[in-house]
């Protein structure tokens, strides 16, 4: 064959050496990769048992409770289908609310209390003006987009 | 205008983040002129210098 | 099939003279664009409803990493052709593209950083998007290391463009990590198939924007591309006479 066409195949031997490469290496290591567990997977038992991971979810509407005087707070965090209990003591991000997203970062506890040291807060891909936002709660009221 | 400054709270991360950008846009801007222009200079320097010997 | 317009651009010195011309067609529509986008995503846009004024800052953020992937794809693509056809200029296209992609990678993280930490509530974590687009930049230095540190101008060529062409898989990877893993960064409201998941007075300064910053990447590289092969071409007679006109 030509050199120019051995050339093109090596650039194309290339690409797809280092893509199946990378497809092995990724899937090899999926729990690694795995930047959140949602509620379901946790409720499998697919998040570490003894290790820190995030847990990531939707904070369940009417949840939230404080303790006033402190910075200890409990919510639940779920996913629709599962959900997990959460503690956690310190400052929470500004968009932190219920019916948001989140990303907590912690431990399981054997009572399946997920004790958190960093609580993220998730939005999602939804921009709109307040009013928009208004509208669409007044028409589908748990299906507007909560972020 | 204040209000506008302000970006409702989020002045502290928007007009840094605006100030970034059209800073890094700039100085691609200088930098390619820069690059362009150095490497006419020297080639000019060259043709000079091999018709002068 | 007629190949000759291919091999012209490979021709230094028709690439040098077709890029000089081009260039101010590509100057004056960005700048006017990149005005235009900043006026309506910064004073005309409505505030979002949850994060109110902050989100404006998705008018830098988003373009940026836009041209970080897109300059990175070029280069790839140009060191590929330059390995494949031994084309030199598709070398200088690539060598070219590389610092503007790594700017702009700087500008993505770094207005991310300052979109993340009031929003999410942290500058960075080691999540997929942020950590691949990290990796992006750090190909781009790789890349232009490379070029800096092998002496034969055809070895650095060569060693480059495989560099580039293996990081290409990251950019599938940073545009992607969103969907394939859970990631603490929001899919895409854009670039994607499908309707766009933003309102339409925030989305057309930004579609502006995303206009303004591909034109911007063409003008940059065809200033820099014509400095690149001037260098390259130094010997030549025809750089000669270019620059004693």
């Amino acid at each position: 064959m030509t050199p120019r066409r051995r050339r093109l195949f090596l650039v194309i031997g290339i690409l797809a050496g280092v893509a199946i490469a990378g497809v092995l290496t990724l899937q090899a290591f999926r729990e690694n990769v795995m930047f959140f567990f949602d509620p379901s997977q946790v409720a499998k038992g697919e998040a570490p048992a003894h290790e820190r991971f995030r847990l990531g979810g939707m904070v369940e509407e009417g949840s939230v409770v404080r303790s006033p005087g402190s910075l200890q707070v409990q919510f639940t965090v779920t996913d629709f289908q599962q959900s997990v209990p959460v503690h956690y003591t310190g400052v929470l991000p500004d968009l932190f609310r219920e019916g948001q997203g989140v990303v907590a970062h912690g431990r399981l506890g054997g009572d399946g209390v997920f004790t958190a040291d960093e609580v993220l807060a998730k939005h999602d891909e939804n921009y709109m003006p307040p009013e928009v936002s208004r509208s669409l709660k007044a028409v589908h009221p748990e299906g507007a987009p909560q972020g | 205008m204040s209000d506008f400054l302000s970006m409702g709270g989020y002045a502290s991360s928007v007009w840094p983040s605006v100030v970034l950008t059209v800073g890094i846009i700039v100085w691609n801007v200088l930098a390619a002129r820069r690059s362009f222009s150095e490497a006419h200079a020297e080639a000019r320097r060259r043709v000079a210098m091999e018709q002068a010997s | 099939m007629d190949w000759t317009w291919f091999h012209r651009f490979g021709s230094p010195p028709h690439l040098y003279r077709i890029a000089g011309r081009l260039m101010p067609w590509f100057a004056w529509p960005t700048a006017i664009l990149i005005a235009l986008g900043l006026y309506g995503g910064l004073v005309l846009a409505p505030p979002d409803y949850q994060q109110g004024d902050g989100f404006r800052i998705i008018y830098v953020h988003a373009p940026s990493a836009w041209l970080s992937l897109m300059a990175y794809t070029t280069m790839a693509l140009a060191a590929g052709a330059g390995l494949i056809w031994r084309m030199k200029v598709a070398h200088a296209l690539a060598a070219s593209c590389a610092p503007i992609g790594a700017w702009f990678t700087v500008a993505a993280l770094g207005t991310g950083m300052l979109w993340g930490k009031p929003m999410w509530g942290t500058y960075w974590v080691w999540d997929p998007r942020l950590t691949s687009e990290l990796v992006l930049l750090f190909l781009y230095l790789g890349y232009m290391g490379l070029r800096a540190a092998i002496e034969d101008p055809q070895r650095a060529d060569r060693a480059s463009a495989v560099l580039a062409i293996v990081g290409l898989v990251n950019v599938p990877i940073v545009h992607y990590s969103v969907e394939w893993w859970n990631s603490i960064h929001q899919a895409p409201s854009v670039m994607k198939f499908g309707k766009p998941t933003i309102s339409w007075p925030m989305l057309t300064p930004l579609l502006i924007m995303f206009v303004g910053f591909t034109l911007l990447f063409a003008a940059l590289v065809l200033v820099r591309v014509r400095g690149e092969i001037l260098r390259r071409e130094r010997q030549s007679r025809w750089v000669a006479e270019v620059v004693a006109s």
